[in-house]
């Protein structure tokens, strides 16, 4: 289990001191995919190496099962990283060296690994998972951003870490890859239980594997809670951002006496316009489109969309119930 | 100055002295090049990373005022011209070499220059590591020990051999300049013959040779940096 206790991080700039995290408080449960979610310059990043202290508060604490990580010397910090490990953005790969000896990094500078035979064949192993034992020999220079990322993860998995941090993973990635980046990272968190700390500015990323959020705005904490309840009800001005990037627009195409479904296609194979045709045909729901903003990628349908209901509570159930059965569809009610 | 050039006989002199005096002379100028380059270093390249990790926002922070002197007395050292260098040096030589003059004697000035240059080109190309990349080792929980030697240098190979190929060059021409005091190899006889003897041809020839091992040194030097870059993608 992750606490973090009133942290709060200011730096010292020219024009005076910026307080880039105030008093944050969470609890992050073992196994957890855990989102924190906020615009650039929320705090998100200081937030997340606040954690592995590669930056260190200025007040309050981060307990990692059980130890203030804090109070640790440089030695047994060093230590406690092997089991909190971290995937950028940028990926970080070490462009001079192959796959294989990316892999081998934290095993060979941990010292606990021994011999190379044993490094190379546990690395082995963990390109298998990432699905890439075919590039071991291969640099990163001659491979995709995706294939990076899933070095990266392998990298990261090297020490069998209890935590994983993603600092905006999946952000330089385009929507398919990102997908099946989120995608290892689920099906790995679900096999090890590793407890995982995604860090997005994306919704979707959110959506479509995270099990709680944190919404942080201006360096505190806007809301936390489950994904589904978070983004189905936002309460805070910070949050409805987020969920509604088009805010006026939404509250003013909102039919009074409507209730409103939010639907958000994930990567789903049924493009929109068909799936609330189905609906109205199969369900006999006739939905008003207040609102869409979808694309298709690879045949992928990506976005979200807001329904108006007009025939009360049942049919506001069906329609939520027929939605979701759809592959790559949330939808819940929303409130204004 | 120039009529009788290329009469016989300055010819035919000129070919003796290039048979029986340039096989050694090369020889020596590629090996007091070489060993200087080698010993500076073994000096400079620590301090290169030095200069990289002690800074205040470094892996390793060092104290300022120790950073402030590393930088004055590198600079003090890079500001003083060569020849002069070897002569302020002639105690140093003397302790070591026990003489000042012939061709071992002259790798102490070379070193004494090349070290401090090329700690700041060590420093160029240590700064050239993506600092996200170190972010990373350190979240892996590397020490600044392992970063400096499994993270910092491995990633700038190819930078650091293009930079060693611009020290070897530059040595070799300060080891032509130490023919005048002494040193040997190739720039002695261009000194001793052209200057001193009015032996033109045989001046120019040793320029020709000069030349052409800086051309050796740059052009191996470039292939290495080429071939050991892994950034480079459509490669073998």
């Amino acid at each position: 289990m992750i606490e973090i206790k009133n942290l709060s991080k200011s730096y010292h700039t020219a024009d005076g001191d910026v307080e880039a995290l105030r008093s944050v408080s969470l609890t992050i449960p073992d196994g957890d995919i855990f989102g924190i979610i906020g615009m650039s310059g929320a705090g998100k990043s200081t937030l997340v190496r606040t954690i592995n202290m590669l930056e260190r508060p200025t007040d309050g604490s981060v307990v990692v099962d059980g130890v203030d990580m804090s109070t640790l010397s440089d030695a047994e910090l060093r230590k406690k990283r092997r089991e909190i490990t971290m995937i950028f953005q940028g990926f970080n790969l070490l462009m001079q060296r192959n796959c294989l000896e990316n892999v081998c990094f934290p095993l060979k500078i941990s010292g606990l690994a021994g011999e190379k035979k044993w490094r190379e064949k546990r690395a082995m192993e963990l390109l298998e998972t990432v699905g890439l034992a075919d590039k071991a020999k291969a640099y990163p220079a001659q491979l995709s951003g995706g294939q990076q990322q899933r070095v990266a993860i392998a990298r990261a998995l090297a020490t069998n870490p209890k935590v994983l941090l993603c600092d905006e993973a999946t952000s330089a990635l385009d929507p398919t890859t990102t997908a099946s980046i989120l995608d290892l990272i689920r099906s790995i968190n679900e096999k090890t239980g590793i407890t995982v700390i995604i860090i997005t500015h994306q919704m979707s990323v959110v959506e479509s594997v995270c099990r709680h959020v944190a919404i942080l705005d201006g360096g505190v904490i806007a809301e936390t809670g489950e994904v589904g309840e978070i983004f189905s009800y936002p309460t805070t001005a910070a949050a409805k951002r987020l969920v509604f990037p088009e805010g006026d627009v939404i509250a003013a195409s909102v039919v009074p006496g409507e209730r409103t479904i939010r639907v958000v296609f994930n990567g789903s194979e049924a493009t929109s316009t068909p799936l609330i045709a189905h609906m109205a045909v199969e369900e006999g729901i006739e939905a008003n489109i207040a609102y869409a903003s979808t694309r298709t990628l690879d045949g992928r349908e990506y976005g979200s969309m807001l329904l108006g209901i007009r025939d009360g509570e049942e049919a506001l159930r069906r329609a939520i119930d027929y939605l979701n059965a759809a592959d790559g569809v949330m939808a819940g009610e929303v409130k204004f | 100055m120039f009529d009788k050039l290329f009469a016989p006989d300055v010819l035919a002199e000129a070919a003796e002295i290039i048979r029986t005096q340039f096989p050694l002379a090369i020889w020596e100028t590629v090996y007091v090049t070489i060993l200087s380059t080698a010993f500076a270093i073994v000096i400079g390249l620590p301090l290169g990373v030095i200069l990289v990790v002690g800074e205040k926002n470094g892996i390793r922070p060092l104290p300022a005022w120790l950073m402030r002197a590393l930088n004055v007395i590198i600079n003090l050292l890079r500001s003083v011209p060569f020849l002069i260098l070897m002569v302020l040096v002639f105690p140093l030589t003397r302790a070591i070499v026990g003489t000042v003059v012939g061709t071992v004697a002259s790798i102490v000035p070379l070193v004494i220059a090349a070290f401090p240059f090329i700690a700041r080109l060590a420093e160029g190309s240590l700064r050239e590591v993506n600092p996200n990349t170190i972010e990373m080792a350190q979240s892996l929980g590397a020490s600044p020990m392992q970063i400096i030697t499994q993270v910092m240098i491995p990633e700038s190979v190819p930078s650091l051999i293009s930079n060693a190929t611009i020290a070897i060059t530059t040595i070799l021409g300060y080891s032509a300049m130490s023919g005048i005091i002494g040193g040997g190899g190739l720039g002695k006889i261009a000194m001793n013959y052209g200057y001193y003897r009015y032996k033109y041809l045989i001046m120019v020839a040793a320029v020709i040779l000069l030349i052409l091992l800086v051309q050796l040194f740059q052009t191996v030097g470039t292939r290495l940096a080429v071939k050991a870059d892994k950034r480079l993608k459509n490669k073998g």
